[in-house]
C-alpha cells in the first residue's frame, strides 16, 4: 500500500464520507487511490469553494468537514476559508499535497511554505515527512479539529511520501501530552455562578456559536430559570428564534431590547461567545451595570480577553449547563420582563415600507413561507444582517454565516456543504449581489452534483454595506461600490449553468417569486432586485456603545415617526 | 513589569516558529528567547523574557498554552535562579588597556577565552543585570562584538516544570 491509499484508510477510519477538493500535480497519488475509496469526492471550481464548503458541511452536521487541495497555488487558495474556519471555530481538516520532500525549500515548480503561511490561521498543522506517520497524524488532526475549542488543522503531503511504501499500522494512540481540553467545569465556580443568578434582578443569558451543541440544555436552562436569551450573529439557532425567552441578537445590528437588555443588565452569563467588537461595541462602556459577569467558555484564553470576568468557568457549553441545570431554580424577574416587554414591543424590528421591493420583506417572505424550516447561508454584508434579522432560526446549525471574518462569498459553497450534509433540509442562500460574484463558479458544482440548493440573490446594483457605511460617515462619497452597470444577469447566467432562473423586480410579484423557489424541482438562482439604497437599523456605529444605537437612518427619521 | 517565562515544548520542527509568530501576530513585546533541549529525549525548554501588564502576561501564558505542542507554561514570579552567558569582543590597543579591561574581568569575574594581538573575547555568566553593568564598564575601551543568549532561568527548590509521566486517556 502506497502512503496515498494509506491516508484514505485513515480519513476512512476517520469516518469520513466526503471531500471536497481539486486535483492538481502533487495531490496526484491520492487522486489517484480516491479512484477505488468508497470516500465520495465532491470536485469544486475553485479551493476556496472547497474550503467553504468544507465548513458549511461541519457547520450543518457538526462533523468535522474536509477539504483536498494541490501544493503551492491550490493550498494558498485555501488561506481565506482556513482564516474564516479558525474565527469561526469550525471544525476542518484540510490536505495538501506538496512538492517532494529533497525539492522542499527549493523554490521548485508549485512550491509554498504552506504550513508557514497557515500556522495564524490553523489551529495546528503537520508537514508529514514518513509515510508511516500517516496515520497517526491523521488520527491527531481529526482529534485536535473536533474537540476541545473547535478549528481548523492542516496536514501537508509531500508528494513522494504519497508515493512511499507504507509499511506502518492503523493501530494509533493518541499522544497529545501538550493538549488537554478541559470540559467539565469547576463545581465550585458553578456554585458560584448560580449563587449570583439567584441574586440578579436584571439577568441576561448571552449565547454565541460555541452552544449550538447544547441547544436542548440550554432551553431547559432558559425555561427552568425564566431567564432572557440573547444569541449572537454566531449563535442563531442555537436557542428557538420565536420562543418568548427570547430577546434577539445583540450588537451592531442587534434589536433594541437585546442591547438595552445587555446596557441595563446587572449580570451577564455568557456561554461559547468571545465578546468580539461586534457585539461588545466600545469594551468600556460594555454592560457598565453589570456586577457580575460569567463566562463559559471551552477556551481558557477567551476569558477575561476582552470583558473583565468575575465567574470564569472554563469547559464545555453543554457539560457545564448541564451541571447548572441541576442547581438551578425559577428566578423573580417580574419587574424586569416587564421593562423588557416594553422594549420588545415599542422597538420591534421593522423597515420603512417603499413604493421598491425591499430585502427585508423577500426574507420575510420566505421566513413565513418556509415556517422557518430551511438551513439559511448568508454572504456578508446587508444581506447578511437582513437575514440574521428577518429570519428567525428556530433550530440549531441552521444559519450558517461567516462571523469573525465576515467573508464575503461563503454563501454558495456554505449551501453547498449544508445541502451535502444534510440533503433532506430545504437550503436557501441568501447572498449579495457582491458576494455572489466572489464563488459563483460553484454552480458548476451544484450541476455536476444536482445539489438542490436556493439562491436567493438580494441585488441592490452596490456593495451595500459599504455603500451604507460611506452614506452616513463618508459624506455619500459613494466610491467604487456600485454594480448594477456591470452586474450579470444572474437569472440567465443560472441558466447558462443549467439551473433555473428567477427574476423578480416588482413588489406585487414577490409572492409568485418566493414559490416560484420554493416549488421549483432542483436548484435556483432567483434574483430581487432591491431598493438601492436601503439601510441596515438599528445600528450602533463601529466603536459605540449600546446608547449610540441609530433606530433609523438620520436623514429619515422625522418621516418614520410621523 | 519584566516576566521571565519557561516553556517545556515538544521538540519538532517549526516549534519555535509557532510560538515567536504567536508573539508577532499577538503584538507581545518578546525580549529574549533562548532554546534548549532538557534530559528528557524529545522535549526542550525555552525561558522568554516578556515585558507588559498582568493582562498582556496573562494572554500570553493562555495563548502559548493553547499550542498543541506546548506543555507547560511558568511565569517565574517565584524566587527563581536566572541567567545569561554573554561574549564580549573588546579592542584592546596597548598594555594600558589590556591592564584596565583585566580589571574588570577581575571584578565582575569574567573569564578570557581567547587573546589576539589587539582583542579579547571575555565570557561572563550571571543575571541580565549583572551583564548589563559589565557590557557599560567596557563600553569605554572599544566594544567590538557582543553576543548575549538571553536569560534563562528555573524555579529554586521542590518546584519543577516537570510533566506528569502517565498521560491520560484522551
Ligand atoms: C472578501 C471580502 N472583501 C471585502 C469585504 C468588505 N465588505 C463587507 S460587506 C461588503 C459589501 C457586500 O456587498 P454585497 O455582497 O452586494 O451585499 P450587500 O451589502 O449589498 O447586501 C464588502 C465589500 C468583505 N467582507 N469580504
Amino acid at each position: 500500500m502506497k502512503g496515498a491509499e494509506a491516508l484514505l484508510k485513515a480519513l476512512e477510519r476517520e469516518g469520513v464520507e466526503v471531500i471536497f477538493g481539486h486535483p492538481g500535480g502533487a495531490i496526484m497519488p491520492v487522486y489517484d487511490a480516491l479512484y477505488d475509496s468508497p470516500i465520495r469526492h465532491i470536485l469544486v471550481r475553485h479551493e476556496q469553494g472547497g474550503i467553504h464548503a468544507a465548513t458549511g458541511y461541519a457547520r450543518a452536521s457538526g462533523r468535522v468537514g474536509v477539504v483536498m487541495a494541490t501544493s503551492g497555488p491550490g493550498a494558498l487558495n485555501l488561506v481565506t476559508g482556513l482564516a474564516d474556519a479558525f474565527m469561526d471555530s469550525t471544525p476542518v481538516v484540510a490536505i495538501t499535497g506538496n512538492v517532494p520532500r529533497a525539492l522542499i525549500g527549493t523554490d521548485a515548480f508549485q512550491e509554498a511554505d504552506v504550513t508557514g503561511v497557515t500556522m495564524p490561521i490553523t489551529k495546528h498543522n503537520y508537514l508529514v515527512q514518513e509515510v508511516n506517520d500517516i496515520p497517526r497524524v491523521v488520527r491527531e488532526a481529526f482529534h485536535i479539529a473536533s474537540t476541545g475549542r473547535p478549528g481548523p488543522v492542516l496536514i501537508d503531503l509531500p508528494k513522494d511520501v504519497q508515493l512511499s511504501e507504507f509499511t506502518g499500522t492503523f493501530q494509533v494512540e493518541l499522544d497529545l501530552p501538550g493538549y488537554k481540553p478541559t470540559t467539565k467545569g469547576h463545581p465550585k465556580q458553578i456554585e458560584r455562578a448560580l449563587d449570583a443568578l439567584e441574586k440578579a434582578e436584571r439577568p441576561v443569558l448571552m449565547v454565541g456559536g460555541g452552544a449550538q451543541h447544547a441547544h436542548g440544555e440550554l432551553l431547559a436552562f432558559a425555561e427552568k430559570t425564566g431567564i432572557p436569551v440573547i444569541t449572537t450573529l454566531m449563535g442563531l439557532g442555537a436557542f428557538p428564534g420565536n420562543h418568548p425567552l427570547w430577546l434577539g441578537m445583540p450588537g451592531m445590528h442587534g434589536t433594541v431590547a437585546a442591547n438595552r437588555a445587555i446596557h441595563h443588565a446587572d449580570l451577564i452569563l455568557a456561554i461559547g461567545l468571545r465578546f468580539d467588537d461586534r457585539v461588545t461595541g466600545k469594551v468600556s462602556r460594555f454592560a457598565p451595570h453589570a456586577h457580575t459577569i460569567i463566562h463559559v467558555d471551552i477556551d481558557p484564553a477567551e476569558i477575561g480577553k476582552l470583558v473583565r470576568t468575575h465567574v470564569p468557568i472554563v469547559g464545555d457549553a453543554r457539560s457545564v449547563l448541564r451541571e447548572m441545570l441541576k442547581g438551578a431554580k425559577p428566578l423573580k424577574l417580574a419587574s424586569w420582563w416587564r421593562q423588557l416587554e416594553e422594549w420588545r414591543t415599542r422597538h420591534p424590528l421593522r423597515w420603512k415600507p417603499r413604493p421598491h421591493l425591499q430585502s427585508q420583506e423577500v426574507i420575510r417572505a420566505f421566513a413565513e413561507a418556509t415556517g422557518g424550516h430551511a438551513i439559511v447561508t448568508t454572504g456578508v454584508g446587508q444581506h447578511q444582517m437582513f437575514a440574521a434579522q428577518f429570519f428567525p432560526v428556530t433550530r440549531a446549525r441552521s444559519f450558517i454565516t461567516s462571523g469573525g471574518l465576515g467573508t464575503m462569498g461563503v454563501g454558495l459553497p456554505f449551501a453547498i456543504g449544508a445541502k451535502v450534509a444534510r440533503p433532506e433540509e430545504l437550503v436557501i442562500d441568501f447572498d449579495g449581489d457582491g458576494s455572489f460574484q466572489m464563488t459563483l463558479q460553484e454552480l458548476a458544482t451544484v450541476v455536476k452534483y444536482k445539489l438542490d440548493v436556493k439562491v436567493v440573490i438580494l441585488n441592490n446594483g452596490y456593495l451595500g454595506m459599504v455603500r451604507q457605511w460611506q452614506d452616513l460617515f463618508h459624506a455619500k462619497r459613494y466610491s467604487e461600490v456600485y454594480l448594477a452597470d456591470s452586474n450579470p444577469d444572474f437569472a440567465r447566467l443560472a441558466e447558462a449553468y443549467g439551473i433555473k432562473g428567477v427574476r423578480v423586480e416588482r413588489k406585487e410579484d414577490l409572492m409568485k417569486g418566493v414559490e416560484a423557489v420554493l416549488n421549483a424541482d432542483g436548484p435556483v438562482v432567483a434574483e430581487f432586485k432591491v431598493y438601492h439604497e436601503e439601510g441596515v437599523f438599528p445600528m450602533i456605529p463601529a466603536g459605540g456603545a449600546a446608547e449610540d444605537m441609530i433606530l433609523e437612518h438620520p436623514e429619515e427619521r422625522e418621516e418614520v415617526e410621523a | 513589569m519584566r516576566h521571565v517565562i519557561s516553556v517545556l515544548v515538544q521538540d519538532h520542527p517549526r516549534v519555535l516558529n509557532r510560538i515567536t509568530s504567536l508573539f508577532a501576530r499577538r503584538g507581545f513585546n518578546l525580549e529574549s528567547l533562548a532554546v534548549g533541549t532538557t534530559h528528557v529525549p524529545g522535549l526542550s525548554r525555552i525561558s522568554l523574557v516578556v515585558s507588559g501588564d498582568d493582562h498582556t502576561l496573562e494572554q500570553v501564558e493562555k495563548q502559548l498554552n493553547r499550542l498543541i505542542e506546548v506543555l507547560k507554561v511558568t511565569d517565574h514570579s517565584e524566587p527563581h535562579v536566572e541567567r545569561e552567558l554573554v561574549l564580549a569582543k573588546v579592542h584592546v590597543a596597548g598594555v594600558e588597556e589590556r591592564l584596565a579591561v583585566k580589571d574588570i574581568q577581575e571584578a565582575f569575574r569574567a573569564r578570557v577565552v581567547d587573546v589576539a594581538q589587539k582583542s579579547l573575547i571575555l565570557e561572563l555568566t550571571g543575571d541580565s543585570k549583572k551583564i548589563d553593568s559589565f557590557i557599560e564598564a567596557l563600553r569605554p575601551y572599544g566594544i567590538l562584538e557582543v553576543m548575549r543568549t538571553g536569560a534563562v532561568a528555573m524555579s529554586r527548590g521542590e518546584r519543577t516544570l516537570k510533566v506528569r509521566e502517565k498521560r491520560e486517556a484522551v
